[in-house]
């Protein structure tokens, strides 16, 4: 690893000279769970590394109907918060299961969406929230749209001397649920082969057969029974984790169920395409036929989740429940 | 070139001088001051500065738990954590572990009366996870136990008999 020198600035304002001072030889450090990896296999090669962690302010989260996190919010604080878990699961879903405790209590999320790997957990999760970035320069201030946030494998349209600041989750539709399942072989420590992320909002929040969730029957045929509780999609959004170069939403899938009525046939319909709007590849985790697969069958089992979430928010949801 | 700005580490750096830095943290209950170089990791601090050498390297990468000390009573990896961020703050290595008259802590018992202890590479870390997890939940069920040593690896135990010693040691009472 390439030696290099460690400054703490105090204020933003004091990162952005340092920034301007040290140009490209200088790289942003939030928990560096990553930056430091990098920088260990020469992936990156830093003169200076610039720590955000004396700035005030960074770490907030504060709730008014929309959601405002700092940037430098890590993902264990996101997996303690009770609101989000309640509110904004996908967030918590994503949170509980990347990389590992002592992972996590360091980790940011402004650090895991900055460093924008295809596979990053907190992405797909903030895709279907309808994230906004906040990202300030010396000079000005942004909010970019985390669905044009994204440009490549870890890539993003930050300039040099921008620094992601928050995130806003703008407040949800009532009777909204969301989920993200990582799809990983090892249940902590790994990567994803598949990431999937889905909110779902509907036109009601109470159903009259409470029964239909409490049951191991297929997915299928608890929708085939749900479709008597005439349930509308008022809301969806879908968002796949390597499943593409970049996190991505899967927007035509979504028109497909947008307004319409919750049936089985239906939500396969929306899976398929969802599968047939990414483009996955062959890597070491997975084949790309099998990501595919994946895809149909996790983005239904996803808005299962959701509508359960939604219908029956005080139950808990037991790990043998088929979604 | 200017000569005054090549220093010992041989690193070239323009018009800025890669200096040692001074951190004042407290290790182990008691306040320290090192001066380190900027780009070490906590883990080449402890090992090479301080030579405590209970805590290892295993993947130098954040991804097995090998290198796990408490840092304000949280678990951390140190072979990715910058050592100038422990100013200030508390960190806690399994040499800290044990009482101040010497003996060891429930903790380190119980996974000697278990059997949780092989090659004992991953001990270090596997203990501090342990006991981060039993400080927060002292009760904790077998789920909550393989979830809170999950970021540890162990290559000879099977887990089995870490899991019965963090069982032991949370019935024992007080682990803190």
């Amino acid at each position: 690893m390439r030696k290099f020198d460690y400054l703490k600035p105090k204020t933003l304002s004091e990162a952005f000279d340092l920034l301007k001072q040290h140009g490209r030889k200088a790289m942003l450090i939030a928990g560096g769970t990553d930056v430091i990896v990098m920088a260990k296999q020469k992936k990156v090669s830093p003169d200076v590394l610039i720590s955000l962690r004396e700035i005030p302010e960074l770490d907030h989260i504060q709730y008014n109907g929309n959601l405002s996190l700092g940037a430098l919010v890590t993902h264990r604080d996101i997996e303690k918060s009770e609101l989000i878990r309640e509110q904004f699961s996908a967030l918590t879903d994503a949170a509980d299961v990347l990389g590992s405790i002592q992972i996590r209590n360091v980790a940011t999320i402004g650090g895991n969406v900055c460093t924008a790997a295809p596979s990053a957990d907190m992405a797909a999760p903030l895709l279907v929230l309808g994230a906004q970035l906040k990202v300030q320069s010396a000079k000005s201030e942004r909010t970019i749209p985390i669905d044009q946030f994204f440009t490549g494998p870890g890539k993003t349209v930050l300039a040099h001397g921008e620094i992601l600041t928050g995130i806003e989750i703008p407040k949800l539709l009532p009777n909204t649920g969301s989920a993200y399942w990582k799809h990983q072989r090892r249940q902590a420590l790994d990567l994803p082969i598949l990431g999937v992320a889905v909110l779902l909002s509907l036109d009601k929040g109470t159903f009259t057969c409470h029964d239909l969730l409490c049951t191991t029957s297929p997915i299928s045929a608890v929708l085939h029974s749900l479709e008597t509780e005439e349930l509308v999609c008022e809301e969806i959004r879908i968002a796949l984790g390597v499943a593409a170069p970049t996190p991505i939403r899967t927007k035509r899938a979504e028109d497909l169920l947008r307004g319409k009525k919750i049936s089985d046939e239906l939500l396969e319909q929306v899976a398929l395409a969802a599968a047939d709007e990414s483009r996955p590849r062959d890597s070491l985790r997975g084949e790309a036929w099998y990501r595919s697969d994946m895809i149909k069958v996790s983005v239904k089992r996803m808005t299962m989740r959701c509508i359960e979430r939604i219908l029956q928010p005080a139950e808990t949801v037991f790990p043998t429940r088929l979604w | 070139m200017n000569r005054s700005s090549f220093n010992v580490h041989g690193s070239l750096l323009e018009g800025h001088a890669m200096q040692k830095q001074t951190i004042h943290f407290i290790l182990n209950g008691d306040p320290i001051e090192v001066e380190i170089e900027p780009y070490l990791t906590l883990l080449q601090l402890l090992r090479e500065k301080l030579e405590l050498l209970g805590t290892k390297e295993g993947c130098g990468m954040g991804e097995c738990g090998a290198c796990t000390v408490l840092l304000d009573g949280k678990t951390i990896n140190s072979c990715i954590f910058p050592a100038m961020e422990v100013a200030g703050k508390n960190v806690t290595t399994i040499e800290g572990l044990r009482d101040s008259r010497g003996y060891l802590h429930p903790i380190q018992k119980a996974f000697i009366e278990q059997g949780a202890i092989q090659c004992g590479f991953c001990t270090p870390g596997m203990v501090l996870s342990a006991k981060a997890l039993l400080d927060e939940n002292p009760n904790p069920a077998e789920e909550e136990i393989r979830t809170g040593i999950a970021g540890n690896l162990c290559r000879c135990t099977g887990y089995i008999q870490i899991i019965q010693a963090i069982q032991a040691a949370s019935k024992q009472g007080s682990t803190k």
